[in-house]
């Protein structure tokens, strides 16, 4: 297994660029959010059509009378400029775990660098497509926020340079079983950031009038975990079953597996909550919140600070 | 004392206790990744317990290094399957119930719900009534006659979405009564094999260094089965990093255990040997070094003992080769002449002047250093002692001293004053195999992906609701058409469906003149 040299560092330079645009993405970002349309016409209309059938087409917002309707629609055309660039950014992002997976040939999670850099990418896409389905584009600052923090954590204190990977790492389930839970906790980033969103829109109104109506945040939160919470579940049960072939038992509270498990129990906590009377909304958002720091706790806090089987080089 | 059982049943049964009780356990399951367990690291427990003193001696007593075996952990999932079956009961009556049900009356003022158009149609309310029959094919229909000649259906649709959430349920519930038959019948035993055509047999327990039962297992009943480890190969890249583990096994089970029948297998770490209900593993691997001494009456004896490595990437190891003199039946005697060679071994030797390290873990230049201790090795004390190490009683008290100290390459010799000679053969590789036995997983694993599917059904389907109603117009010509929808779970998304459902059954119908509302679905909101 020859590692192709010349590959990773183009890798390299996918990310590193990757990270650039994300970054110039995220400031055209928070100049819509500062200068946009502060009234949301857009967000309550979606609202309603999220409920009703407006086929999914984000509606333009009429410039309401009082605001320079200038410097609005150009803070409109840059938030459009940065979804552009966020999609040119996760393109060179998709780039980069391409040629690691082609300097390797191996799949590009084999450590805690690449595990980052998957999750992140995840997390980006979802955002993407949460955006064709609601009225959010504004809110990319505090989503792209942490990825950009994520990306640069892993970029300069968790790089590892490409190399094959360890003997009880040379399984498919490699594939599938760490895909299934970079896919399941990349997503769960966007309704994790969109709660704290949702608890400030609540709790503190009158800081919180440019974001959309709490609703349309909860919708965010809820469908997209709905859609991530069977991913993950899959990838835990892939995990056992990894785990079965490898360390010759399907469970064993390694610490990994133990975090896991509780982040799987709060996210069921979630969808209970959103089923009961008195935890819907702020509550509900609260659990989804414990969620994902359960999740981030796992992926930094364990892999880093505790020894455990999960432990694979040093990371 | 009746209505204080129902109100504790009802209590423990609602949505708002599985809440809690859930937090309960995420809370409960968090000591056991944070503070080490006896199960996975009993070592570290000990160490964790004399590093914190009293807090460490109190966490011992509140069960914190088992916490997944702990009164606390056992009573919150206890209660939350109670919980959980006492939940799960009432929803599966009320679900039949349903099933045979029809759905529910036509309200009577349409409009009032999330989704709902309205439209006047040249049809006839009898026209219309079929063509939205033939539209909402699939759907759970109930066609019902109003007063003054109008005539409505009632559809229901997405059933599926309870039946997902009962199976996710019940499947947990499967999964965790497989994960305690498992933990009743279950064992595994972990053995060091020399991988010089050495074997094993699942015989009894004594043929493990270690050995953990089940609940329900004694030892005396285990699968017969025989390994015979042929060879170890393993290969490294340049940094020293291992590229893979190969055991060249042969086994025997069941019938081949009569006919002496080997068949051969190629161990590796992600590749267990599965046979006769066990599966073997290969956890890890070392060196065995070979000695050779010769006493001075000129008997010979030789020893390969396992030696255990302390350095994970470099293979450094450390071991105690022990050696009674033959021919000595006085114990008393014996005790004076033991020996024992103790020391280093590296694979790929490093001298720093004397001190020996290794630079590599594959077998590229071999040394060891050594410490010939003699005489009385501890054996008769009564007290166990471990394989890799000499009694350090019996040094501290005199009675075990050190002879000779020696850096030694395969095929080099020492004699000590006695005249006794100590020679460095060469070296051996000897596999960490793993037995476990587990009758129940293949349950926990169809329960497992039961989960899966049954969350996936309840989260995606949606259970919803859609009401056509067909008035005559007052003019006696024509219909008007009203629609209503509601989803009965989860708004999100229904929209849509609703939308299309109002475009594809007023496209099939023409319009008439006076028209109420707009024409297409998607609009009607707008």
């Amino acid at each position: 297994m020859d590692i192709n040299q010349t590959l990773s560092g183009y890798s390299d330079w996918c990310y590193g660029i990757a990270v650039g645009a994300y970054v110039v993405a995220m400031l055209m970002y928070l100049y819509e959010q500062a200068f946009g349309y502060r009234d949301r016409t857009a967000a309550k209309r979606e609202l309603v059509g999220v409920g009703v059938g407006a086929g999914g087409d984000t509606l333009l917002p009429e410039p309401p009378e009082d605001e320079p309707a200038g410097r609005a629609g150009r803070a409109e055309r840059i938030g459009k400029m940065a979804v552009a660039l966020t999609t040119f950014g996760a393109l060179l992002h998709v780039s980069s775990l391409a040629l690691r997976a082609l300097a390797t040939s191996r799949a590009p999670w084999g450590n805690m660098y690449e595990f980052g850099a998957t999750l992140c990418l995840v997390a980006v896409l979802t955002w993407l497509v949460v955006l064709r389905k609601f009225p959010v584009r504004h809110l990319g600052v505090w989503v792209l926020l942490p990825v950009i923090a994520l990306m640069f954590l892993g970029g300069v204190l968790l790089y590892t340079t490409a190399a094959p990977v360890q003997p009880a790492l040379q399984s498919y389930w490699l594939v599938i079983h760490v895909f299934a839970i970079a896919l399941g906790s990349g997503m769960v980033l966007v309704p994790g950031v969109v709660s704290v969103l949702y608890l400030l829109k609540v709790r503190k109104p009158e800081w919180s009038g440019r974001l959309p109506a709490a609703e349309v945040l909860d919708q965010v939160a809820y469908r997209t975990t709905v859609f991530a919470f069977p991913i993950y579940t899959a990838g835990v049960i892939f995990g056992a079953v990894w785990a079965e072939q490898s360390w010759g038992r399907f469970w064993g509270w390694d610490p990994k597996e133990t975090v896991a498990f509780i982040a799987w129990v709060v996210y069921a906590a979630y969808l209970h909550s959103r089923a009961t009377a008195g935890w819907r909304g702020g509550r509900a958002a609260a659990i989804n919140i414990v969620g994902f720091a359960a999740m981030i706790f796992n992926l930094f806090f364990i892999n880093l600070v505790t020894t455990g089987l999960h432990s694979y080089a040093g990371v | 004392m009746i209505a204080f059982l129902r109100n504790t049943w009802r209590g423990l049964t609602s949505m708002r206790t599985a809440l809690v009780l859930l937090f309960l356990l995420a809370l409960a399951a968090l000591p056991g990744a944070l503070v080490p367990q006896r199960s996975l690291n009993s070592t570290k427990v000990d160490e964790y317990i004399a590093d914190h003193g009293w807090w460490g001696e109190l966490l011992g007593r509140l069960e914190f290094y088992n916490v997944y075996g702990s009164v606390w952990f056992s009573a919150v999932y206890l209660l939350l399957f109670i919980s959980l079956v006492g939940c799960l009961l009432p929803r599966t009556l009320e679900y039949a119930k349903s099933l045979r049900g029809k759905p529910v009356l036509t309200p009577r003022n349409l409009s009032r719900l999330p989704h709902h158009h309205e439209s006047a149609v040249s049809a006839t309310p009898e026209q219309v009534m079929a063509r939205a029959k033939r539209r909402l094919k699939g759907w759970r229909l109930e066609e019902r006659e109003e007063e003054n000649g109008a005539r409505s259906i009632s559809a229901e649709r997405g059933y599926l979405r309870e039946a997902g959430n009962l199976v996710f349920h019940f499947a947990m519930l499967g999964l965790i009564v497989g994960l305690a038959v498992g933990k009743m019948f279950n064992y595994e035993g972990q053995v060091i094999v020399l991988a010089n055509g050495s074997q094993f047999c699942n015989v009894g327990t004594l043929g493990y260094d270690s050995f953990r039962p089940g609940l329900r297992v004694d030892g005396t009943d285990l699968n017969p089965f025989c390994v015979k480890v042929d060879d170890f190969r393993a290969n490294y890249l340049p940094n020293g990093q291992a590229d893979y583990f190969h055991a060249d096994i042969s086994y025997q089970s069941g019938a081949d255990l009569e006919s002496n029948t080997w068949r051969p297998y190629q161990l590796e770490v992600n590749s267990p040997l599965r046979t006769a209900g066990d599966r073997v593993y290969l956890l890890s691997h070392g060196y065995a070094p070979t000695f050779t001494v010769t006493f001075p009456d000129g008997q010979q004896r030789t020893h390969t003992t396992q030696w255990r490595p302390v350095n994970q990437i470099t293979y450094l190891s450390e071991g105690a080769t022990k050696f009674d003199p033959p021919g000595v039946t006085d114990p008393a005697e014996r005790r004076k002449r033991q020996l024992a060679i103790t020391g280093l071994f590296a694979p790929t030797a490093v001298l720093n002047g004397k001190l020996l390290d290794s630079g590599f873990p594959d077998l590229r230049d071999p040394a060891v250093a050594i410490d010939v201790m003699k005489g009385d090795l501890g054996n008769d004390s009564g007290r166990g002692q471990s394989i890799y190490e000499v009694s350090k009683d019996m040094v501290d008290s005199g009675r075990l001293k050190r002879v000779a100290r020696e850096n030694l390459r395969p095929g080099e010799d020492i004699t000590l004053d006695d005249g006794t000679n100590i020679k460095f053969d060469g070296v051996q590789r000897w596999v960490y195999l793993q037995v476990s036995h587990d009758p129940a997983q293949g349950w926990v694993l169809g329960f497992a992906v039961l989960v899966v599917f049954g969350l996936g059904t309840s989260l995606v389907i949606k259970r919803r609701r859609l009401w056509v109603r067909a008035v005559p117009a007052k003019d006696g010509d024509g219909t008007v058409l009203l629609l209503g929808g509601l989803a009965r779970t989860d708004q999100a998304g229904y929209g849509e469906e609703f939308g299309r459902v109002t475009d594809d059954l007023l496209a099939e119908l023409t319009p008439a003149d006076e028209r109420v509302g707009a024409p297409a679905g998607r609009d009607s909101e707008s």
